[in-house]
């Protein structure tokens, strides 16, 4: 896939993942949907098979989730040089579509957690932090399972039937629930389905 | 409460970057669980209690948990130096990591077992995803609007974001809002 980024788009992505950044309750993960709204259906930055590689990528590898975010913006910048065949060119493009994401999503929610921790810790007692803690439990749970969905239905464009990723997803989540596996045995189970086609 | 001091603590902010790459390099899939084996179980840089509290901040706060959570535990020993040290040790062996792997990727994503064989790990981890928030779902038995009115606001974030598409920013104000402010009214002075 190869797309044009003027500089202009270039900040507009910068500001979107900056503001996700503050939005990004509860893990980077729960922006997913909106990133997923932003990049492929709004934008048409990346494709869907792009978008939920790079998710699924890095909950494959180790690190922390938020890595998603940085193989987002490596995949728009190796697009917009021409994909990661035109060479040179595409890469340090991918470097720098790096860069974008990965510090406007980590810089604003960083600095805002270093300064607010310090100022809660001192007011960890007061009615509002208590408040605020306890009422936006619930919506980070809905939230949660939300963002699971979409992960999960952004998947299908195979010639095995939807059902079967739909199974697939809903047997995860099930096991993840009940047991306490490692979770690497889990997308290796899916790895594995995938490639004897049976998702 | 004065809990009492972990055991342990790190020796300067080389020491929170090696750590928190090693720990880091062993996450996979996330990173939480390996956070609660290494800092309280074997480093014991952090009491049970210290951790949970932490751990409580930390999702509250915008910006990834574990991100935070190391952030936090970096400044208490070492201040922004130690901050900045946990959370680029945690950050910058993974991205190199995962850039390799997401280069072999595309080497091989023309394959159609290989885009298959992530097609179904992409399932796997949607539904890993929606697990961590079934497994809180118990957590808000305890809440101070009550059971029902939780999972209330649960399907109304579930429908807005699913069923509605609606931006993300919108619904945290929106739903997050009426939820902070009806709370504040429950819980005591």
């Amino acid at each position: 896939m190869s797309i044009a980024m003027q500089w202009h788009d270039w900040l507009a992505l910068f500001g979107q993942y900056m503001l996700l950044s503050l939005l990004s309750i509860s893990g980077a993960i729960t922006t997913v949907p909106d990133m997923h709204r932003y990049l492929v259906a709004q934008n048409g930055w990346l494709t869907d098979a792009q978008f939920s590689s790079s998710v699924a990528i890095a909950q494959a590898a180790p690190g922390p989730n938020v890595l998603f975010v940085a193989l987002m913006g490596w995949n728009v910048g190796l697009n917009a040089g021409g994909g990661i065949g035109a060479g040179f060119p595409a890469w340090a493009l991918g470097f720098f579509g790096l860069t974008v994401t990965m510090v406007g999503i980590m810089l604003p929610s960083t600095t805002l957690t270093y300064f607010a921790t310090r100022w809660g810790h001192r007011n960890r007692t007061r009615r509002e932090v208590r408040a605020f803690k306890q009422g936006m439990a619930p919506v980070v749970v809905g939230l949660l399972i939300a963002t699971g969905w979409v992960l999960a239905a952004g998947n299908h464009a195979g010639d095995a039937p939807a059902w079967h990723l739909w199974l697939l997803s809903g047997a995860t989540a099930l096991i993840v629930w009940r047991t306490r596996i490692h979770l690497l045995w889990l997308l290796g189970a899916g790895a594995l389905l995938g490639a004897v086609g049976f998702v | 409460m004065h809990p009492s001091p972990p055991a342990a603590q790190p020796q300067s902010p080389r020491d929170l970057f090696l750590s928190f790459t090693w720990l880091a390099l062993q996450g996979f899939g996330g990173v939480l669980a390996i956070v609660q084996r290494e800092m309280v179980e074997k480093k014991k840089w952090l009491t049970p209690e210290q951790f949970l509290e932490d751990w409580a901040v930390a999702q509250v706060m915008p910006g990834p948990n574990v991100i935070n959570l190391g952030l936090m535990i970096g400044d208490r020993y070492f201040g922004l130096r130690g901050a900045l040290a946990a959370v680029a040790g945690m950050l910058a062996i993974p991205l190199v990591v995962i850039l390799a792997l997401a280069v072999l990727y595309a080497h091989y994503a023309g394959n159609p077992q290989v885009a298959a064989a992530l097609r179904g790990m992409g399932a796997v981890s949607g539904g890993l995803i929606a697990a961590t928030g079934i497994k809180l779902v118990p957590q808000l038995r305890k809440h101070p609007l009550g059971f029902a009115a939780c999972l209330a606001f649960m399907a109304l974030v579930f429908v807005a974001i699913v069923v509605l598409k609606m931006p993300l920013g919108w619904v945290l104000l929106v739903v997050g809002g009426v939820a902070c402010v009806w709370t504040w009214k429950r819980i005591p002075a």
